[in-house]
């Protein structure tokens, strides 16, 4: 290997969430050359649209932000944001694979000055918050949004305001004419790295959740608390901006059921537990009752557990949901078993939160090998890690990212 | 190192006037500055532009040697002002998110700002200089310590990519835990047979291996050095062997808790053992011969226990939920009963889970064991919050105790203790002929455990964190390999619990690390976080006065002592944090473009005029920075009265520096760092605490120099806290004018 770095084959990493930016940063700090493919268009994943983490409750742009300078800073890592990898061919140590670049509508020139934002009038659903608000159709995805540079939503190509975006841009950024693009290239290996979605909740049958608008999921719960997030951070009610007295969190929804993901998602009593102290920490006088089938927290992870037990506004409840009412008002009722004493609890609640689990999103990749949830299996050049591979939380996700890059770099010397 | 000729400064300033910069400030007059000190100023409506990097790129090839850029953040662009560091000296003065995005446009305070921010720059980059890399002939190898499955694994993963491994392990055989295993958990669809271990494999492929050198009954007595150039001393049978190392993988593992602790819960009876006991017999077929009818599991036996154990193993429930299935396949007769708190049985292991709840053979309950007796040759176990909803009496053959696993690192060394005690009381005894001013400086644990037995002032093996249990990690959510000592990355169950699976991916991680720290340290830069940095800490050691705060104070051990006592830096152990130079009173410590004179002289280098208030902030530039980023993102508007110098990190504040900026009539000084304590976010573990336990020593100066305490401040600010921004700032503002200007100002 040369003192310069940028030795050995180059490694195609798909996915920009914290396993794939891992992956990126750990193989191309040790010297090889890597291609980072991410759909969205910036950088992040689910770790950047996450209020704290658990159990330090620290905010995730902390470790973020080093990432991204590890990227801003090394010159062996090539970034593609829109994109999507097409199409692979070839065997390990050598892959020819194609990534469509979808069109930004927004070019290198841009400076993120937000001129275009300023001009245009049509509002689209923000999808950085799951669509609980609206931005302005030309747009940054977030604050630390990498690339730090504005987007235009294909739904305003073709109108009026698309033509404002682009004549209240002074640096010729806006390109109204871009098309998709394909870009071909040679790669040793391959690394999987493209996270999850979070389980739709509507299937649950039993608890019907349709349609009733304080019933929200984890990751909604994340944006909710998030001081970027379309509340600027208070915990309100969905239905009517009140502020939260009593919130219910349903463990297992959908998780660990042969009906819906039959797995441990690994993360959502942490996550909960997590969410508990956002609600806590706002409004000292709320409950939280947390209905769960056994808490899972392993590791040192048990302590902040023991930390949420000291809370006596906290309950726990061994019990699955088995219904959630909606009143009149939009309050809610949640009914359930509990199993320690028999009884059937009916506990009354302003919000339920539904801890529900992570599917894998590796539906379409090319050559991919998953099992029967839909996890990638890892197989020699091409490798999968992250949620993509099994569900972990993000100090797993981290720690499994840097063996994957290990793995890419032993196929992509050969 | 030899000092190589700087080359003269050629000093050029470009100030863009996009992104409203120049529709919100004098340009003409914020160009006067760099003019005014015979810089060759340019501006340019679109600097980032093709143009205007063009511009500036012509300018460096016509010789220019340090380019300051007045424009936006230099966190954005950062792919278009990137130029060689090892030739072009590159300083961004933020005028756009740090100036005219935060505060009112043409307004004469923020002006005033912008001009200030320029004069601190220039000042900086004045004297400023290109890095000098570090390079030294390196080791490339990397040393495993520990043959169980997560050391055979990290060497076995090093080799095949390309590195020369020595494994030292202490037992005659190689194998660890594993080894000793009847079966391992489920590893593949559908999740629900334990499978047979392939260690014996793993083993051969190892000793097989080219360049895997094997130390089998061995120790390391001792480690001296630094990353890419450790030297390492081998025990083995009575003689000794030193092998030249460039980084290391610790897997050393567990040991199981230890059982006789546990005598509450029947340990010491007959047919009571541990999982790890019971392992053993069902692999040796003691357990086949013994046949027992009926076997209670108690789980969390002295785990998620504040009076042992406080954490989960997160391997006993689908332990026992594998042995339970030994006792059900050797006789459909038999019945396991399984006493738990919670079952955890995270990801796919919940069908292995499942398919035993289905076994009608296996009785799971969760609840609290009371106690477990003998009676009439059987073993009672009584329980209690059931879920059953009634106490229970369960009759036995057999009780299995779930214990829960223990770092090798948590466990005290006699031999390594008594030296570390020794070692500590001579110190103790030479800082008492010095005079003694200081209290103890707040540290982590290290427990002398006689693993690695490093060469280091700081102590022979890893720290620990605070309530750390003697896991030796630093940062374990977002850069889980980091320990505080550099090159020495821990992987398998002596950095967190774990199943053999998980150790198996976990060594992957960390042999990637240990073979990136000699690329990076080949290259003279940084291990993480600063990999991009070539700098390292340069001292003037004729004016050091062996108050060894250096020494203690780096986070990471980096330097050890002279003969007199001084500081010897060990510059591949250097994180380049710069806690070091905020420590030193002497001012000896300086990288090339970080150093007491630099910062001292941004901070003087703006005036401070009568009827204005101005503070210094120091900022973060990891966390508080990018904060004030985005704030100026959001519009928020703050006052304009602060100026801003990023720092490393808030640990590299010298106090010198707070009487420099007071005397030279700023009214105050802000220092935005990141939260300390337990939850620590300092990316350099104890740089926000060491800032402000410095602090807690200004206070007194400043009080002897009749300044009011209250104008030095260190507020906590998290990344994400950037709303809060304009409040921190705004109060700290208003608490200055209740104060009073600086009664220095104007002189």
């Amino acid at each position: 290997m040369s003192d310069e770095g940028s030795a050995g084959g180059t490694i195609l990493v798909v996915g920009g969430g914290i396993s794939g930016i891992t992956t990126a940063v750990e193989a191309a700090e040790t010297g090889y050359n890597v291609v980072l493919v991410e759909k969205n268009p910036s950088l992040g994943g689910r770790v950047a649209q996450l209020s704290k983490y658990f159990p330090k409750l620290c905010p995730p742009y902390c470790g973020l932000e080093i990432n991204l300078k590890r990227i801003k800073t090394n010159p062996n890592i090539t970034c593609y944001t829109l994109a999507e990898l097409e199409s692979v061919s070839g065997g390990p140590g050598a892959y020819d694979v194609k990534i469509k670049v979808n069109p930004r509508y927004v070019n290198d020139n841009c400076t993120a000055c937000g001129k275009c934002a300023e001009a245009v009038s049509t509002e689209i659903p923000n999808e950085f918050n799951f669509g609980m608000d609206t931005t302005k159709a030309a747009y940054l995805p977030h604050e630390l949004a990498f690339p730090f540079r504005y987007v235009l939503s294909p739904k305003i190509i073709g109108t009026e305001d698309a033509q404002k975006a682009a004549a209240a841009c002074k640096y010729n950024a806006i390109d109204l004419d871009m098309q998709p693009e394909t870009i071909e290239l040679k790669v040793g290996s391959i690394v999987y790295a493209t996270g999850w979605e979070p389980f739709d909740a509507t299937k649950i049958e039993n608890l019907d959740v349709a349609g009733k608008e304080n019933v929200i999921n984890n990751m909604q719960m994340e944006r909710l608390a998030s001081s970027n997030g379309p509340t600027g951070g208070r915990i309100q009610r969905p239905s009517d901006g009140k502020e939260v007295e009593s919130i219910a969190f349903v463990q297992c929804a959908g998780s660990r059921d042969e009906n819906y993901l039959p797995y441990c998602s690994a993360i959502c009593c942490l996550a909960s537990m997590k969410q508990a102290t956002y609600i806590r920490e706002q409004n000292p006088d709320s409950k939280v009752y947390i209905f769960y089938i056994d808490i899972r927290a392993p590791g040192k992870y048990e302590l902040f557990y023991q930390r949420l037990q000291e809370d006596e506004n906290v309950s726990f409840i061994k019990g699955k949901v088995a219904q959630i009412n909606e009143d009149a008002d939009k309050g809610l009722e949640v009914v359930a078993e509990d199993i320690q004493t028999g009884n059937k609890v009916r506990q009354k609640v302003d919000m339920v939160v539904l801890a529900t689990g992570m599917v894998p999103a590796t539906a379409g990749l090319p050559q991919v090998e998953t099992d029967e949830s839909g996890f990638a299996i890892p197989k020699p050049g091409i490798y999968s890690t992250g949620v993509a591979k099994k569900p972990m939380e993000v100090a797993a996700s981290v720690q499994d990212a840097t063996g994957a890059a290990l793995k890419a770099i032993q196929t992509a010397r050969d | 190192m030899t000092e190589e000729q700087a080359q003269p400064k050629k000093i050029a300033a470009y100030i863009c006037t996009g992104c409203d910069i120049g529709d919100s400030l004098d340009i003409e007059k914020l160009a006067s500055i760099p003019q005014g000190s015979n810089i060759e100023t340019k501006t340019h409506e679109y600097l980032c532009g093709e143009e205007g990097a063009a511009m500036i790129q012509s300018d460096i090839d016509g010789g220019v040697n340090t380019v300051i850029i007045a424009a936006c953040s230099p966190r954005a662009k950062t792919d278009v002002f990137k130029y060689d560091p090892l030739t072009v000296v590159t300083e961004r003065v933020n005028l756009r998110e740090g100036v005219v995005w935060s505060h009112e446009p043409n307004d004469e305070d923020t002006q005033s700002m912008a001009e200030d921010q320029l004069k601190m720059s220039i000042a900086k980059a004045q004297k400023a200089e290109c890095p000098d890399p570090y390079k030294e002939e390196i080791s490339r190898t990397i040393l495993v310590v520990g043959g169980g499955i997560t050391g055979l694994t990290a060497a076995a993963e090093a080799s095949k990519a390309g590195s020369q491994v020595v494994l030292v392990e202490k037992e005659p055989e190689l194998g660890g835990y594993v080894a000793k295993l009847k079966s391992t958990f489920p590893s593949s669809a559908p999740y629900e047979e334990p499978v047979e271990p392939d260690i014996q494999e793993r083993i051969k492929a190892v000793e097989e291996d080219g360049n895997i050198k094997v130390y089998t009954g061995a120790k390391i007595e001792k480690i001296v050095g630094a990353p890419g150039m450790f030297d390492v001393t081998i025990k083995q049978n009575g003689s000794s062997q030193t092998e030249r190392i460039g980084a290391i993988v610790l897997a050393t593992g567990f040991v199981p808790y230890d059982a006789t602790k546990l005598d509450h819960l029947g340990y010491g009876l007959d047919n009571v053992v541990t999982n790890f006991e019971f392992e053993e017999m069902a692999k040796s077929g003691e357990l086949a011969q013994k046949a027992p009818k009926s076997v209670v599991f108690i789980q969390c036996a002295g785990s998620r226990d504040p009076e042992h154990l406080p954490y989960c193993s997160s391997v006993c429930c689908m332990t026992s939920l594998k042995q339970a299935k030994y006792i059900r396949d050797m006789d459909s007769d038999a019945m396991a009963y399984i006493i738990y708190k919670d079952m955890r049985t995270p990801g796919q292991y919940e069908n292995f889970y499942k398919k035993m709840q289905d076994d009608e053979g296996v009785f799971l309950t969760k609840g609290e064991v009371t106690g477990v007796s003998e009676d009439g040759g059987s073993l009672v176990v009584e329980a209690t919050d059931t879920l059953l909803g009634e106490d229970i009496k369960v009759k036995a053959d057999m009780v299995v105790l779930a214990t829960g696993m223990v770092p090798t690192t948590a466990i005290e060394d006699e031999a390594a203790k008594a030296a570390w005690e020794e070692y500590l009381r001579r110190g103790r005894e030479e800082d008492q002929q010095q005079p003694q001013e200081e209290e103890e400086l707040p540290d982590a644990r290290m427990i002398p455990s006689g693993i690695l037995n490093l060469d280091y002032m700081q102590g022979p093996e890893l720290p620990e964190l605070k309530n750390g249990y003697g896991f030796p990690d630093s940062h374990y959510i977002c850069f889980p390999y980091e320990t505080r000592r550099t090159g020495i990355y821990a992987a398998g169950p002596v950095r967190h619990p774990m199943d053999s699976a998980a150790s198996v991916e976990d060594a992957a991680g960390a042999a990637l690390k240990a073979i990136q720290c000699v690329e990076l340290t080949a290259q003279g830069r940084a291990v993480h976080p600063r990999t991009w940095d070539m700098t390292y800490p340069d001292l003037f050691t004729q004016r050091c006065t062996q108050c060894k705060r250096c020494t203690q104070e780096c986070p990471f051990g980096m330097y050890n002592e002279d003969e007199k006592a001084s500081p010897l830096p060990n510059p591949t152990r250097c994180r380049r944090c710069g806690v070091c130079l905020g420590a030193c009173p002497e001012r000896i410590i300086s990288f090339k473009d970080f150093s007491i004179d630099i910062v001292g002289s941004m901070g003087k280098a703006f005036s401070n005029p009568e009827g204005k208030f101005k503070v210094v902030v120091f900022a973060c530039e990891n966390d508080a920075l990018p904060a004030l980023d985005m704030a100026g993102v959001n519009r928020l508007k703050y006052s304009p009265a602060i100026r801003v110098i990023p720092l490393r990190c808030a640990g590299n504040l010298n106090l010198v520096w707070v009487a420099d900026i007071l005397s030279a009539g700023a009214d105050g000084i802000l220092i935005l760092g990141c939260k300390h304590g337990d939850d620590y976010q300092c990316h350099f573990i104890r740089g926000s605490e060491l800032c402000e336990y410095r602090l807690g020593k200004v206070q007194e100066t400043l009080n002897r120099l009749m300044l009011e305490a209250e104008r030095v401040q260190f507020r906590n600010i998290a990344i994400e806290d950037y709303d809060k921004v304009p409040q921190i700032i705004d109060d700290f503002m208003k608490r200055l004018e209740e104060i009073g200007p600086n009664p220095f100002k104007g002189f």
